[in-house]
């Protein structure tokens, strides 16, 4: 069934949007990644303009996210207090990151060094990851108990504060910076930063892994909302017919996701998160390195 | 007296040998939600005074044009191994739709000066001027833009689709696809005998939202804050909707 979207001004299939929303939203719910990514590329593929992709997936995010955090809020593996601490780090890192792209635009040849500190980023990410909870796998399988968190510096900063749900006591310096860093990344790169602030939590904040995809979610809703209506106002291109298309898919998606997570132990949705964003990493340096075969692009006037 | 003028101007006029009469089978499209493309018959005839002149043969071309639009065109190139946006150039208008239909092969049906003249040809409905001087090849960009619309069948070009009897009464039927721009899409006949052209003739099909469509467009642009807090309000709707649904399922 084709449907007309009056914003992007293509037609397209009601059901392959329904299940590309779904699919998704299945790894939103399981892993607290908002799934940009992974949409903007199909998307793309499909024939939305860039601009208005961008925009609505923004809108479809908060959807699948609202949806993801409801469903983990009724297992009390959200922790509201981190997550705002998080949020408040985010908001100002992102103005700071939009600071940052307009002066690197201003020197030229942005598109190359963002692409560049990605791939590097998410490999790094993506294969200490996939080491980590390896060892960890094997080390369960062998019987082995796994090393007891140690006290380190962190714990001798000030203004220390008891996050209940994570089962921490520590400063809020850390969260705070972790959401600056996250947020000024995410500007930069345009994206939501879900899967750049999942392991930050997982390993630099020691969060369990189970409360750090609920958390990553609750903060995401209001990243991806704030851009939605940035996006309507400034640039006109949210496509209100599009998000509900996918949406409809994504929100059920991520309360399956969230099912398929609670099954999984910590370390298999490591591993798999692992996977993931190596996979991205993988699929960008192949964009970057591979002869493409149409060396032209055709964009609308504007936009990056 | 404005009407007087008009009328001397309409008398004195030249009473030109061949003209077009024309039918559109709809000189409207209306977008709609279920919209996926439309079909658009396109007939005439040629009216005339005194008997069908012998040599050269009687030729038809039509040429359906979306609104202008200005596009920037990349160029990808290797730098230190890796393929990056090197070169833009910003064409100043090229047509977001353009089919041409023709009675026969092309270069049997205008010449390359009246093609210049009227703007005729695909290359030729697109302009680009003032491209930046680094640009080694500002062409390349031009033929680019051809090449990927016509892959996606926003530019067409139909040699000999155009149904021509007797050299009087013609036809013919431009598809045009589900991804239309909306405006008014100047559609242009031109009879030619021998390359140059005798008569032409100009239109206009107007494409429209319509409905539901029309209604979310100008929300979005008159009422940017109400429609951005609406697409909120339905995002969070559908994600409650979807965890109340979910539970009410398991429990």
């Amino acid at each position: 069934m084709q449907i007309y979207l009056p914003i992007a001004e293509v037609a397209v299939n009601a059901f392959l949007l329904l299940g590309l929303g779904g699919a998704v939203g299945v790894l939103s719910g399981m892993f607290g990644v908002g799934g940009g990514f992974l949409m903007t590329p199909l998307l793309f593929f499909i024939g939305i303009p860039p601009a208005v992709a961008v925009a609505t997936e923004a809108n479809q995010i908060v959807a699948s996210s609202f949806s993801g955090v409801l469903a983990h809020l009724r297992r009390k593996t959200v922790d509201l207090r981190m997550g705002t601490v998080l949020l408040i780090g985010g908001l100002v890192g992102a103005a700071l990151g939009v600071m940052l792209f307009n002066y690197l635009k201003s020197l030229g040849q942005v598109d190359l060094l963002v692409k560049l500190c990605y791939v590097v980023f998410l490999g790094i990410i993506g294969g200490l990851m996939f080491i980590e909870s390896l060892n960890a796998l094997r080390n369960q399988r062998s019987g082995k108990a796994p090393p007891r968190k140690k006290h380190n510096w962190i714990h001798g900063l000030p203004f220390k504060m008891r996050f209940r749900t994570s089962g921490l006591y520590i400063s809020v310096i850390p969260p705070l910076i972790v959401g600056v860093a996250v947020g000024v990344l995410a500007a930069i790169m345009g994206v939501g930063g879900g899967f750049i602030m999942v392991p930050a939590m997982i390993y630099l904040l020691g969060m369990p892994t189970k409360v750090v995809v609920g958390t990553s979610l609750f903060q995401i809703i209001f990243v991806t909302g704030f851009t939605t209506m940035l996006h309507a106002t400034t640039n006109y291109t949210v496509d209100v017919v599009l998000a509900v298309l996918l949406l409809v898919g994504g929100v059920i998606g991520a309360q399956v996701g969230t099912v398929i997570g609670s099954k999984l132990r910590a370390e298999q949705l490591r591993i798999l998160l692992a996977i993931m964003v190596l996979a991205v990493c993988g699929k960008l340096a192949f964009d970057l390195l591979v002869t493409p075969s149409e060396l032209f692009v055709v964009g609308a006037t504007g936009g990056h | 007296m404005r009407l007087l003028l008009a009328l001397l101007l309409l008398v004195s006029w030249p009473a030109r040998a061949e003209e077009v009469v024309l039918g559109l089978s709809q000189d409207s499209v209306s977008i709609s939600t279920n919209f996926d493309g439309s079909e658009i018959l396109i007939f005439g005839a040629v009216k005339r005074e005194d008997a069908i002149p012998e040599d050269p043969p009687l030729q038809v071309i039509i040429a359906v044009a979306g609104p202008d639009q200005s596009v920037t065109v990349r160029k990808k190139d290797r730098r230190f191994g890796i393929w990056v946006n090197v070169e833009a150039v910003e064409i100043d208008a090229a047509p977001s739709f353009y089919a041409i239909a023709t009675s026969a092969p092309w270069n049997e049906v205008i010449s390359d000066v009246e093609d210049l003249r009227h703007s005729i040809s695909i290359p030729r409905a697109i302009r680009s001027v003032g491209a930046p001087m680094d640009v080694s090849d500002p062409q390349s960009f031009t033929d680019a833009i051809i090449r990927i619309r016509k892959s996606n069948r926003a530019y067409q070009l139909h040699e000999s689709s155009v149904n021509l009897r007797e050299e009087t009464l013609f036809d013919t039927a431009i598809a045009m696809p589900a991804n239309l721009t909306e405006g008014a899409y100047p559609t242009r006949i031109f009879l030619t005998r021998g390359g140059e052209v005798v008569s032409q003739y100009e239109t206009e099909i107007d494409v429209r939202k319509v409905g539901l469509e029309r209604w979310l467009f100008t929300l979005s642009r008159e009422q940017p804050l109400l429609y951005g807090l609406m697409s909120l309000a339905i995002a969070i709707a559908a994600g409650w909707g979807a965890s109340a649904a979910f539970r009410a399922l398991r429990g």
